[in-house]
């Protein structure tokens, strides 16, 4: 059994306490980054440990820091991404509500290490039990000196605030994240200019997820060769895995980046919780191409995954058994991607009505032949020709879901029912 | 200053631009009237100083924001993947049935709006809803009378009971 880390704390009811905290070992990260080591130096330690970002497409956490340009007049932002929006996740909820300074800690690590004096957290609107927490462990944090002014006699200041997003899934998306910020729709930007040149208010910007900066403190402390010995070379560390749908214990898990994906189901989840035989896995949230039964022997990594063609994504992984209707399941998650498209670009706007409607007329049993292609071709439409990765993820999930249970699309298209219920 | 405009203003504090502070006072606003209505989104604009279809677009654009009163309880319950595949579609037919309105509705005493949601991040707890600010959790379709019979003896007594989560968390 692994060591926990990011969670080992979160058994204890009071840690979102700054004294339970400061009794363990907390803020001692910052402490030792700010009389120990330069902001390039931070930098350097990040990249050197390998962390790749935790919010679903996994890039270099050190390399985006060092995309920050250091001389500029302009002012510089740090945006923690907290708006867990993605179905099958709520990991990021596990930390903001149960140890909140680990964050907090973090991003004040980040914001020295980028020269950044003001941050805020994102925090999806409907975590307002996390809002609370997290607001009162930033005033916390404040009466200790440990945000503010002149943080423990550095000479480094750093305002941090909590700003609650209102219902967009969308703004888990880091462009429309910052728009969502400057009081504007959640509407991804056009890439380049990056968020590191061009962020928020037009200044440079880095957005991290709350499990990436909570790992920050803990490789501070015991540096960056301790994290890379935990999981695969290429992308080390803890992962926080969310196991939920029908898995016997359901939950948020800490274990190695990197472990198989079948151990994680069968032995943590325990199997189904019905008993019955499991017939396909979503890996990361349901964005990520689910997995039939017979693929469940793969590595839970960056690389493996998409090696497979889906994604380690969010880590949300979603166990259907064999009871599940995979036409149903396809309309429910084209149904969410159609409700959330936020609606700038035609291909998934449009596309995803159109694929929404043809997937409810095809799960109540009134397909026509020829729908299931219609649905592969919007597909096509959609991915690669959107600002976001939304559409994309809406087409890529649909694609697989089309690919591995093709036999029951037809079967609906053909019989005008359902091939398991 | 009014109240309302006293709470705009600190968290205006916290951006260097007025604009940012639109959805933090929707939010306050909607605390303040209940739902968003025209009167409100202008004050907004009015206190922050900026065109009335900044305010709108927001309020529009994002559904934390009822544009619709809404009923004393406002359940919320999840129908995304993780909750489908645990009988989330059971959760929402008992509602239905006992409250007396179809989701999308509000109860005619006001008591209850029923509605049908995108995921609120507590998969593993699921089948789950959100009645106003609080979590409902592992739910089951025998145990949402007792969850309704509570809510009634609430808004019965007025008083706001705090509800403890099973990790020990309050949660009111």
């Amino acid at each position: 059994m692994t060591e926990r880390v990011l969670l080992k704390n979160t058994a204890n009811p009071d840690f979102h306490r700054i004294d339970a905290c400061l009794a363990a070992e907390g803020y001692q990260g910052l402490t030792k980054a700010l009389r120990k080591f330069s902001p390039e130096e931070i930098i350097q330690l990040v990249t050197d440990s390998k962390l790749r970002g935790r919010g679903g497409a996994g890039f270099a956490t050190g390399l985006k820091w060092s995309f920050v340009p250091k001389e500029t007049e302009r002012p510089k932002y740090l945006c923690c991404n907290a708006d867990e929006g993605e179905p099958g996740t709520f990991k990021d909820r596990e930390i903001i509500e149960k140890d909140p300074h680990i964050l907090i800690e973090g991003m004040a690590i980040a914001a020295y290490a980028l020269g950044v004096e003001t941050g805020y957290i994102y925090v999806r609107g409907e975590f307002d039990f996390g809002a609370r927490r997290l607001e009162e462990a930033i005033r916390e944090a404040y009466r200790e000196g440990y945000l503010g002014k002149n943080i423990r006699a550095s000479g480094f200041n750093f305002d941090l605030h909590v700003f609650r997003g209102a219902g967009a899934y969308i703004c888990g998306e880091e462009t429309a994240l910052i728009e969502s910020i400057e009081g504007k729709r959640g509407q991804p930007r056009l890439k380049p200019p990056f968020p590191a040149i061009e962020g928020l208010y037009g200044c440079p910007t880095v957005v991290n997820n709350v499990e990436t900066l909570a790992c920050i403190p803990h490789i501070l402390l015991r540096g960056a060769d301790w994290f890379k010995g935990i999981g695969p070379e290429d992308s080390p560390g803890t992962k926080l895995y969310c196991l939920s749908g029908h898995v016997r214990n359901p939950g948020v898990y800490e274990l190695p980046m990197g472990i198989a994906l079948r151990h994680l189901v069968e032995k943590h989840g325990g199997g189904t919780h019905s008993g019955k035989k499991i017939k396909a896995v979503i890996p990361g949230g349901v964005s990520a191409p689910m997995l039939p039964e017979s693929d469940l022997d793969i590595d839970m990594d960056f690389a493996s995954l998409a090696a497979a063609g889906t994604m380690l994504g969010s880590g949300g992984v979603i166990v259907m058994d064999e009871t599940t209707c995979i036409v149903r399941v396809a309309m429910r998650t084209i149904g969410f991607f159609h409700h959330e498209s936020c609606g700038k670009c035609t291909p998934c706007r449009d596309g995803l009505y159109w694929a929404s409607k043809l997937l409810k007329r095809l799960e109540a049993g009134k397909g026509k032949k020829g729908d299931v292609e219609e649905l592969e071709r919007l597909c096509g439409n959609i991915f690669g020709n959107t600002f976001c990765p939304l559409g994309d993820g809406a087409a890529m999930a649909l694609r697989a879901a089309i690919k591995h249970f093709r036999d029951e699309f037809v079967y609906h298209v053909e019989k005008g029912k359902c091939m398991v219920s | 200053m009014s109240d309302l405009k006293a709470k705009i203003e600190e968290t205006a504090g916290h951006f260097p631009s007025r604009r940012s502070a639109i959805m933090p006072a929707l939010f306050l606003a909607q605390e303040q009237y209940g739902s968003i209505t025209n009167d409100a989104m202008e004050e907004v604009a009015d206190i922050l100083g900026v065109p009335k279809v900044w305010i709108f677009e927001i309020a529009n654009f994002y559904t934390m924001y009822n544009k619709e009163p809404v009923g004393k309880f406002h359940i919320q319950v999840c129908t995304n993947l993780s909750c489908m595949l645990r009988e989330a579609d059971g959760i929402v037919a008992r509602l239905e049935e006992q409250i007396g309105v179809k989701t999308g509705e509000t109860t005619a005493d006001g008591m209850f709006t029923l509605s049908a949601v995108e995921c609120l991040g507590s998969c593993g707890t699921a089948p789950m809803m959100q009645v106003n600010k609080t979590y409902y959790e592992d739910l089951t379709v025998e145990g949402i009378d007792e969850i309704l019979k509570e809510l009634r003896e609430k808004a019965g007594n007025g008083g706001e009971r705090r509800r403890h989560d099973a990790n020990g968390g309050d949660r009111d």
